[in-house]
């Protein structure tokens, strides 16, 4: 955390990365830190406008191509994400927002475009679009805690030796490379493809963020409207045997 | 039912009311048999309770005759009316005044996909007529067959992504469409930055400033990606894309002609969007030659919608009934609400509701604390979920009129998505 007490969450650019209702990711953090008596503000970062480098968590959503790729152009062209992810601060990339983080992305119409680099992935246009529910297992990074969540996008990415992935997928598609993996992860750089919002659907992931930025585990918060939606989306799933 | 159907499949030269369509139009054999058929399908789907009649009657005749629909739009004027928001209150107002002029075939029901389109032209195949709302994933497959007199755009906003797809590529398929419709005039919402995008290839198109709350999807610019720039009323972008002059303009609830002539709207439904719905109706009626007063005068008298904003006594409560599907319509209906009533909020997430939920991240629920609201429908506990980060007290409960049952309050808003709207409709009609 920078130096005073309050939380400082950025939305980075919620005009153009803020079509799948990922900005709700925000509202669950800062809820979050706020009934755990940790103030906490959401900075909206707007397309044009320069990215702060001083925040202390950036969440980046999803969006169309062609606005996906001005957002790869503005924060290639602003670099306080980038700065402030090499001090150490927590970014999390959502869908178009995961592709952005990666190395480079291939848009539908089938332009390259160069990522931020944040992430070891690159990003092509699939055979056909992945829509549907998800689930996928996570290791210990979520304390066996598997993940929920809602895909919709055309990429698959394929990750490098740089990121590991977020967990295996059980149902749905995910990275879509192939491997049965979705998500990354490189240090507090972490990306999905799961809206949801994907933290309202997955409070161990919202708190694994929050540790990373408070330094430590923050106290335990049991929502009983969360638990009985991680039920419901998770019944009638067999999770079978690790690999 | 089924018999009668079957006899007019089976013998299309005999005496029935099949036939008695097809001559009055001098229909094709092939297309009578298709109508027949789809009449069938209709039938038998009404029986065993499949659904709604009129799509499964008219999937049936487009598969027998792909060519249906544009012999049966043949010789009549029709319009379409699409959009995210609105299709079906805009298309009963623009009803509600042609039938002024004659009669009109129209798919009140809300069956707004080709099959439903198709059904409703064949009902009323003599309505010199029609009026037709459309899915706007459809509008171009339509229109390209229907050639119609009229287009009416009311606005484009994020809606079910995972079945209708992002909306900026509707946008552009819209665009597309209406470069091909050589005979059409588009009616349309200057002050949406995405339906104006649409719109201006049209070869002839009437502006109306209707307004347009909802801007998080219209943030950049159709054109070229850059930020629209707002001042008052007027939008423009640095590449030269801007807002049209309109021919009339919603100013609070009265309707202002270009030559500064007011109309008060005084109409009975509530909300922005309704006046918007109803400018738009009476713009697209005056093209069409019905006087606008006399317009005003019409919709008036509409009270309801296909069941929305009626009032109906449910166990000693007056419940009233509200359709919102999606942020946009949220956020129109959210000032409707009377400070004080409980709200009940019913979600489904049937493939026709879109099967994701994310959606409600992008209502301002927020704005509902201090009322007493009740989580309902299929996706209740994704509602409550939702509320519980909105610090909206709440209980839970998945049936919307069991969730009735525990409300102390006389007046209830009930608000519900497609579906759920749909099926609490059809159980208290029962
Ligand atoms: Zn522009």
């Amino acid at each position: 955390m920078s130096g005073d007490s309050e939380v400082r969450l950025g939305l980075v650019l919620p005009d153009v990365l803020g079509t799948y209702s990922d900005s709700g990711n925000a509202t669950v953090l800062s809820k979050r830190l706020e009934w755990r008596g940790v103030p906490a503000t959401i900075v909206p970062v707007k397309l044009g406008e320069p990215v702060p480098s001083s925040l202390d968590l950036y969440l980046l959503g999803g969006g169309e191509d062609e606005a996906q790729a001005l957002a790869a152009t503005h924060l290639r062209a602003h670099r306080g994400l980038q700065e402030a992810a090499a001090r150490g601060a927590v970014v999390v990339g959502v869908c178009a927002g995961f592709q952005v983080l990666g190395t480079s992305f291939v848009t539908s119409g089938g332009v390259e475009h160069e990522g931020l680099g944040l992430l070891d992935a690159t990003t092509r246009p699939g055979e056909r679009r992945a829509v549907g529910e998800v689930v996928a297992r996570v290791d210990s990074l979520l304390g066996d805690e598997p993940l929920t969540g809602f895909e919709n996008h055309q990429g698959t990415t394929t990750l490098g030796p740089g990121s590991a992935p977020l967990g295996e997928v059980v149902r749905g598609v995910g990275n879509g490379d192939g491997s049965g993996s979705e998500g990354a992860r490189t240090g507090h750089i972490l990306a999905t493809y799961l809206h949801g919002p994907v933290l309202a659907r997955n409070p161990a992931l919202a708190d694994l963020l929050l540790e990373w930025v408070l330094g430590e585990p923050p106290k335990p918060l049991a929502l009983a409207e969360v638990s009985a939606l991680r039920r419901e989306r998770l019944s009638g799933v067999r999770f079978g045997h690790r690999r | 039912m089924v018999n009668h159907q079957e006899m007019s499949l089976g013998s299309p030269a005999g005496p029935g009311h099949t036939l008695a369509v097809a001559s009055a139009r001098g229909l094709p054999l092939r297309t009578r048999t298709a109508i027949a058929a789809g009449r069938l399908a209709a039938a038998a789907s009404r029986l065993s309770k499949l659904g709604n009649g009129g799509v499964i009657g008219g999937r049936a005749a487009l598969m027998l005759d792909p060519d249906a629909l544009r012999r049966l739009g043949q010789g009549r004027k029709v319009v379409l009316v699409t959009g995210t928001n609105g299709k079906t209150t805009t298309s009963l107002m623009i009803s509600r005044l042609l039938e002024t002029l004659g009669p009109v075939a129209a798919n009140g029901d809300g069956a707004n996909m080709p099959d439903g389109v198709l059904s409703a032209l064949a009902k009323r195949p003599d309505a010199p007529y029609a009026v037709l709302e459309v899915d706007e994933t459809y509008v171009p497959w339509v229109a390209e067959r229907i050639q119609p007199a009229c287009l009416v755009l009311l606005n484009l906003s994020r809606d079910q992504l995972d079945r209708v797809g992002e909306v900026r590529a509707t946008e552009r398929e819209l665009r597309a469409a209406i470069t091909r419709l050589p005979d059409t005039t588009v009616i349309a919402n200057c002050d949406d930055t995405l339906v104006t995008s649409a719109a201006l290839g049209a070869s002839r198109a009437v502006w109306v400033s209707a307004g347009q709350e909802w801007r998080d999807d219209s943030a950049s610019c159709a054109r070229c990606g850059q930020a629209i720039r707002h001042e008052g009323s007027h939008w423009s972008c640095v590449c030269g894309f801007s807002r049209p002059e309109p021919a009339w303009s919603l100013v609070d609830k009265n309707l202002v002609a270009a030559d500064g002539s007011t109309i008060p709207l005084e109409l009975q439904l509530p909300g922005r969007a309704n006046a918007a719905n109803a400018a738009i109706a009476l713009a697209t009626a005056a093209e069409l030659g019905v006087p606008p007063e006399l317009a005003a005068d019409r919709l008036r008298s509409i009270t309801n919608v296909a069941g929305r904003y009626r009032r109906v006594n449910v166990d000693g409560h007056a419940v009233r009934l509200l359709l919102a599907k999606n942020p946009a319509g949220w956020n129109e209906t959210l000032p409707m609400l009377d400070q004080g009533v409980p709200v009940v909020i019913a979600v489904n997430s049937q493939e026709a509701d879109g099967r994701d939920t994310s959606w409600l991240w992008d209502v301002p629920f927020e704005r509902l604390r201090g009322r007493s609201v009740v989580a309902s429908g299929e996706r209740a506990t994704d509602v409550a979920v939702r509320l519980t980060y909105a610090e909206v007290p709440h209980i839970t409960l998945k049936d919307p009129l069991d969730a009735l049952q525990g409300i102390e309050s006389s007046e209830v808003d009930l608000v519900a998505n497609y579906t759920a709207f749909r099926d609490v409709n059809a159980r208290l009609r029962a």
